[in-house]
C-alpha cells in the first residue's frame, strides 16, 4: 500500500494507501493531551494546510478529551507522512518535537484502517462500549467532508466506520448495560417503573455523583424532581439547574411519600431514613414501588429497610458491583466487535484491492497501446505498397486485439472477489509487466 | 390441507419465536417486527387451519381434545399480539411464542389431527359460549406467563445479581400492566360466556344448573381473578403479591380445564 491515484503521473495507476498519527489517553497523559486538542475550526485548518504543504491528499483530523488523530491519504511528495504528520503537529500546537516521541501511535494500511474501526465500535475507547466516540467521529468526518477536505478514500474508510460502530452498537453487547454508578442507578429505576417519563425524584443531598444521577433522569424525562439539602442554598442552586423545586430539609418526611425514585447522598455518621420513615413513606403512596439510590458513606438508608415490602434499595457497593458485572460482560463481547470491525476491513481492502486491479488493466492497456503503435510504425515504415486503408485496417485490428487480451482480466478483476483478495498477486503482476517502473 | 396450513402455523410460530429470542438478546427493531409479523401470519394460518375443521364439524372446533387445544393456543397467539400493541412491548415475545410452539408440538405428537365425526350442531350460542371461555383461559394464561416473569424479576432485582437477560426484560410496572390487561380480557370473555353458556342452557331446559362442578369452578374463577383486580391495587397487595396470586389462579384455570372437565362434570366434557 503506497501512494495514491489522485497524484498519480500516470491517469489510471491507482495505488490507494492511508495513514493515522495519533495519541490517546494510553500513550499520552492528559497534560499532553490537552495541548494537543483541536477545535473543530483548527481541525479544518489542519486539514487545509496538511494537503496545502503536499504531506496529505485527503486529511481528517478527530480530537476528543482522550485522543487527538490524524487520518490521511500521504501524497507523494511526503517521503514519510507519519514522520511529515507529526511534526505538522508538533509545530501546529508549538510543543518541542522530543516531547512527543513515543508519546505517537503511527499506523498504514489495513492497521490504520482497523484502528479506525476499532475507535468506532469504542474497542479503543478508555471507557469500552462509549457511545459519545461515534457521534464524535461522525462530526470529525462530516465536518471534512463539507470543507473538501476528503476524497474517495477517507469518505469509504469514515462511511465504513460509521456502519462498524453503528452494527457494533446493535449487534454486541459493548455498549448496552451501563457502566457508570450513576447511570447504574437510574437503568435499575427504569426496569422497575419502564419509562421514567412522569414520574416524580427526590434528591437528598447533593453530592457530585446524585447531580449525575439527576442529569441522567432529566435526560430521560423525569417528571417532578424535588432537592432536599442541608444547605438549602445548595439546594436552590441544585434544583435551579435541572429545573427542579428546593424544599427545606425539615419538609423532608412530608415530601418523603411523593417520590418514585429517591436518591441520597448525604454526609451524616447516622441514617439519615429509617425503615419506619420509608415503610410510613410506602403507606402514603398506596404500596407503589419506590427505587432508592442510597450513594452516601455511610449509609443514608438504615440496613433493615431493605426488606420492605415494594421497596427497592441499592447502596454505593451494590452499583459499583453491578458496573464492574457490566465491564466484564462488555469485555467478553470483545470478540464479536472485533469480528465486525474485521468484517468491515475486509470490505474496505475488497474495495482497495477492486480499485488497484482496475488501474492495473488500465496500465497494462497503456503499455500494449505504446508497444502496438512502435511495432506498427517500425514495420510498416518500410512497406510501401501498404495503403492508407489497410493501415488503418491494421491499426484497428491490433487495437481490437489489445482490447480482447484485456477483456477477460478485467472482467475477472472486477468482479472475482478471490483476485480482490489478492493483492500481493497484483503486486507481483505489476512488477511483472513493469508497471512499477513508470512511477519511478 | 388441514395438516398443511398446522404445520405451516407451527414454522411460522418457530420463525417468530427466533426472531423474538434473537431481539431480545440483540435488540434489533427491525427483527422485533418481523416477529412480530411472522406471528400474526401464524396466527392466520392456523385460523385458516381452524376454519377447516369448522367447515368440515359445521361448527367451531371444540368437541375434539385436538381442535379444542389448537382453539386455546389461537386464541392466546391472538390475545398476546393485541397486548403487544397495546402496551408496544415485545420483550414477552419469545416466551409467549416458546409457549406456543411446545403446545401445538405437544397437539401433535399426543392427540389425533384426524377430524372427528361431527356432533350434534348446537347452535351459534353454544359456539360463542365455548369459544369466550376457551379465550378467557387463554387469557388468563397469558397473564400467568407475564406474573412468573414479574417475580422472576421482581427475585432478580432484590437479589442485586443481574445477569444479562436481566437489562432486557420487561421494566416491573409494564408487566404488571400488561397481565391485568389480560386478566380484563379474560374477565370478560369468561363472564360474557358464562352468560352465553347459561342463557344457552336456559332456552334448552328453562333451567339453570348452577351445581354443576364446572359452573362452581368457573364462578369461583371469576371470584379470584377479580379479587386479583382489586388486590393489585391494594397497598399491601400491589406488585409482586398480586403476581403471585395471579399465579396461583392459574392454577385453578388449569385443574378447570383438566381435571373438572374431564372427571367431574357432566355437561362439560369434551373427550
Amino acid at each position: 500500500m503506497t501512494t495514491t491515484a489522485a497524484n498519480s503521473n500516470r491517469p489510471g495507476a491507482v495505488r490507494i494507501r492511508v495513514a493515522v498519527i495519533g495519541c490517546n489517553h494510553r500513550t499520552a497523559p492528559v497534560e499532553l493531551r490537552e495541548r494537543i486538542v483541536f477545535s473543530s475550526q483548527q481541525a479544518l485548518q489542519a486539514a487545509d494546510e496538511l494537503r496545502d504543504r503536499g504531506i496529505l491528499e485527503e486529511a481528517v483530523v478527530v480530537s476528543t478529551c482522550n485522543r487527538s488523530e490524524l487520518y490521511g491519504v500521504p501524497g507523494d511528495v511526503a517521503p514519510s507522512a507519519a514522520e511529515a504528520m507529526e511534526e505538522y503537529v508538533a509545530s501546529f500546537h508549538h510543543i518541542p518535537r522530543g516531547e512527543l516521541t513515543g508519546r505517537f501511535y503511527r499506523w498504514s494500511g489495513p492497521d490504520a484502517v482497523r484502528h479506525l474501526f476499532r475507535v468506532a465500535a469504542s474497542l479503543d475507547s478508555m471507557l469500552l462500549g462509549e457511545a459519545e466516540i461515534l457521534g464524535q467521529l461522525r462530526t470529525a468526518y462530516n465536518q471534512a467532508l463539507d470543507h473538501g477536505a476528503t476524497g474517495p478514500v477517507l469518505n469509504r474508510m469514515f462511511q465504513g466506520a460509521l456502519e462498524v460502530g453503528k452494527r457494533v452498537r446493535s449487534e454486541t453487547e459493548v455498549g448496552a448495560r451501563p457502566m457508570s454508578v450513576a447511570l447504574a442507578g437510574v437503568k435499575l429505576a427504569e426496569r422497575v417503573f419502564g419509562n421514567l417519563k412522569g414520574h416524580s425524584a427526590l434528591i437528598l443531598g447533593a453530592g457530585a455523583v446524585a447531580e449525575q444521577v439527576v442529569e441522567h433522569m432529566r435526560n430521560r424525562g423525569i417528571g417532578n424532581l424535588r432537592v432536599i439539602n442541608r444547605s438549602f442554598d445548595r439546594a436552590a442552586e441544585l434544583a435551579h439547574r435541572f429545573g427542579g423545586e428546593a424544599m427545606a430539609w425539615e419538609s423532608l418526611e412530608s415530601v418523603l411519600g411523593a417520590p418514585d425514585v429517591l436518591v441520597t447522598s448525604v454526609s451524616t455518621a447516622g441514617p439519615v431514613l429509617t425503615r419506619e420513615m420509608l415503610e410510613r413513606a410506602i403507606a402514603a403512596r398506596s404500596g407503589r414501588p419506590v427505587f432508592v439510590v442510597d450513594l452516601g458513606v455511610p449509609r443514608n438508608v438504615a440496613d433493615n429497610a431493605s426488606g420492605l415490602y415494594n421497596l427497592y434499595l441499592y447502596n454505593i457497593d451494590d452499583l459499583g458491583e453491578i458496573v464492574e458485572q457490566n465491564k466484564k460482560a462488555r469485555e467478553s463481547e470483545i470478540p464479536r466487535a472485533e469480528a465486525i470491525v474485521a468484517e468491515h476491513i475486509d470490505k474496505f481492502e475488497a474495495w482497495r484491492g477492486a480499485l488497484e486491479a482496475g488501474s492495473i488493466v488500465n496500465d497494462l492497456r497503456d503499455q500494449f497501446h505504446k508497444h502496438r503503435e512502435l511495432i506498427i510504425r517500425e514495420k510498416l515504415k518500410d512497406m510501401d505498397d501498404v495503403s492508407p486503408q489497410e493501415r488503418e485496417r491494421i491499426a484497428h485490428i491490433t487495437e481490437e486485439l489489445i482490447e480482447r487480451l484485456l477483456e477477460e482480466p478485467q472482467e475477472k478483476l472486477k468482479y472475482g472477489r478471490g483476485m480482490r483478495g489478492r493483492l500481493a498477486g497484483l503486486e507481483a503482476l505489476r512488477h511483472l509487466f513493469g508497471l512499477d517502473e513508470g512511477k519511478k | 390441507m388441514t395438516h398443511f396450513l398446522g404445520d405451516l402455523s407451527l414454522a411460522l410460530y418457530v420463525a417468530s419465536f427466533t426472531c423474538y429470542a434473537r431481539n431480545l438478546y440483540v435488540p434489533n427493531a427491525w427483527v422485533g417486527r418481523l416477529g412480530s409479523f411472522l406471528l400474526a401470519a401464524g396466527i392466520g394460518a392456523q385460523y385458516w387451519e381452524l376454519y377447516q375443521r369448522s367447515l368440515a364439524l359445521h361448527t367451531v372446533p371444540y368437541d375434539d381434545l385436538y381442535g379444542s387445544m389448537s382453539l386455546f393456543a389461537w386464541l392466546l397467539g391472538i390475545t398476546y399480539l393485541g397486548l403487544e400493541v397495546f402496551h408496544r412491548q415485545r420483550t414477552v415475545g419469545p416466551f409467549v411464542t416458546l409457549l406456543l410452539v411446545c403446545w401445538i408440538v405437544l397437539l401433535d405428537i399426543f392427540t389425533p389431527r384426524s377430524l372427528p365425526t361431527p356432533s350434534v350442531p348446537r347452535g351459534a350460542m353454544f359456539a360463542f359460549h365455548v369459544t369466550l371461555n376457551t379465550w378467557a383461559y387463554a387469557a388468563f394464561a397469558l397473564a400467568f406467563v407475564l406474573s412468573v416473569i414479574y417475580l422472576v424479576q421482581d427475585r432478580v432485582l432484590r437479589s442485586r445479581r443481574l445477569g444479562a437477560p436481566f437489562w432486557r426484560f420487561p421494566a416491573l410496572d409494564v408487566l404488571d400492566r400488561m397481565a391485568r390487561s389480560s386478566v380484563y380480557i379474560g374477565l370478560i370473555a369468561l363472564v360474557f360466556g358464562v352468560g352465553m353458556g347459561l342463557a344457552w342452557e336456559h332456552r334448552l331446559s328453562g333451567g339453570y344448573n348452577f351445581g354443576d362442578p364446572k359452573v362452581i369452578i368457573t364462578l369461583a374463577i371469576v371470584g379470584v381473578y377479580v379479587a386479583y383486580l382489586l388486590l393489585s391495587r391494594n397497598a399491601s397487595w400491589r406488585g409482586a403479591r398480586a403476581a403471585l396470586l395471579c399465579s396461583f389462579n392459574f392454577l385453578m384455570v388449569l385443574f378447570s380445564y383438566t381435571f373438572v372437565n374431564l372427571y367431574l362434570t357432566r355437561f362439560h366434557r369434551f373427550l
